[in-house]
């Protein structure tokens, strides 16, 4: 990378695919967590017939490759009539992903609340929704907070996965400027210490907020 | 889709497999190295155990599988992309496998070290007698866990040309223009490949006489 005029060229390139990454992930990380927690209150509350595809579906998205998934979504999409660009396709399949994973999270959460608790809602005549709202999600967030900010970073790293169906994001950004200028290594070493920067930050911040919500914590 | 495909993805299944097979193993080994580094109280070897965890987990796969395969032939090594495939998911799921020891190692109760103690068991008796073996029974279903990870992730191989199930239904989407058959089939193979690594690992479980903790 001696040459640095080629790299100041690329720089907008590179720049729009790190707020491209941030922004899939972010979105699909939003996406993700209402739609696992639709999942995982389906599947909790609602009857078995709910229930039971939601397993099947879960379970299938959890025992696949991320990329496979992609790649069906992408290259098997148009063929049932699903034509979709890269990147709404990687937004698609990055949310779905997530959500699957959410949900479990989130239903291991909701298992996991003391029944006392809910009886002690239903003792002193709260409905069903203030049950759910005022107990069951507020300490479900506090148990479920670390695997979270796991996800959330695995999601992370899973966009980079998104390069390889052309979304233009940070690997497929800066990959292609190592190509284009025989400087591969170099480029894969700058991603692999933006990545690592960026983990660490999300991981501080999940750190730094469970230490934040741990007074809130029962016992 | 005919019968022959199906054959075709079945042996990139096997490769995906293989290679599995290896890192894990590797990477278990490799895993207990660094998660003794990172409980050792020599600060350095403690620092090492440390960053090594953080860079491996901290980087996606693909990046380390790219860095891994440019890197190689200008240090003078000049593998094949399945070497640099295999070094890939090994670093990597040795970091996630360090970790995972590493948090069984710490959650055994203190007590029960302070009772092999009492009974005048040495340092290494009560390492081999009962720390470990309560380790291994609070990690048992996160390595299992680990290799399932590990066999989904190993579909990134097929980015540096490695023959794996996934590079195998990529050729075939291609040149039979049945991706959405291919990919569905690759993806049932990848299914029953986790299948059998979860049953296998309760299995293994019981063998060993483990509940679960």
């Amino acid at each position: 990378m001696s040459d640095f005029s080629a790299l100041r060229e690329a720089m907008p390139e590179i720049v729009d695919g790190l707020w491209l990454t941030l922004a899939m992930w972010l979105a699909a990380s939003a996406l993700g967590l209402v739609l696992g927690l639709a999942i995982a209150l389906a599947r909790r509350f609602g009857p078995v017939w709910v229930d039971r595809p939601l397993w099947a579906v879960v379970g299938v998205i959890r025992g696949t490759p991320f990329l496979v998934q992609i790649f069906l979504l992408y290259y098997g999409g148009p063929f049932i009539g699903l034509e979709l660009d890269p990147t709404p396709a990687g937004l698609g399949g990055l949310a779905l992903y997530g959500a699957a994973y959410f949900s479990e999270i989130l239903r291991g959460g909701l298992l996991a609340i003391p029944p006392g608790h809910v009886e002690a809602g239903m003792c002193i005549g709260l409905s069903r929704l203030q049950i759910v709202r005022r107990i069951m999600l507020p300490e479900m967030t506090l148990l479920v907070l670390p695997a979270s900010v796991n996800m959330f970073v695995v999601l992370l790293k899973e966009t980079a996965v998104l390069s390889i169906i052309t979304v233009p994001e940070l690997t497929m950004a800066v990959t292609g400027f190592g190509s284009a200028n025989f400087a591969f290594s170099q480029a894969a070493l700058v991603l692999a210490i933006v990545y690592w920067t960026l983990t660490e930050l999300t991981g501080g911040l999940g750190r730094l907020l469970e230490r934040r919500l741990d007074r809130f914590k029962l016992a | 889709m005919t019968w022959e495909l199906v054959v075709l993805l079945g042996w990139g299944a096997v490769m995906t497999a293989a290679l599995s097979i290896v890192s894990i193993t590797v990477g278990l080994a490799i895993g207990v190295l660094i998660c003794a580094a990172s409980l050792s109280r020599v600060a350095p070897l403690k620092w090492f155990g440390r960053v090594y965890v953080s860079f491996f987990r901290g980087v996606p796969l693909l990046v380390l599988l790219l860095l891994i395969y440019h890197v190689l032939p200008q240090l003078g090594l000049d593998v094949p992309g399945v070497v640099a495939a295999l070094i890939g998911l090994t670093l990597c799921t040795s970091a996630y496998q360090a970790e995972t020891l590493r948090g069984g190692f710490v959650n055994v109760a203190p007590g029960l070290m302070e009772a092999g103690r009492m009974v005048g068991l040495n340092a290494r008796q009560i390492l081999l007698r009962i720390r470990a073996p309560i380790a291994l029974r609070l990690t048992l279903p996160a390595l299992v866990n680990e290799a399932i990870m590990i066999l989904k992730a190993s579909s990134l191989v097929s980015v540096v040309g490695v023959g794996d199930l996934t590079r195998t239904a990529q050729n075939l989407a291609s040149s039979t223009f049945l991706p959405l058959e291919m990919f569905a089939v690759a993806g049932a193979y990848y299914l029953l490949l986790n299948i059998v690594v979860g049953y296998g690992g309760s299995g293994l479980g019981r063998l060993l006489g483990l509940r679960p903790a």
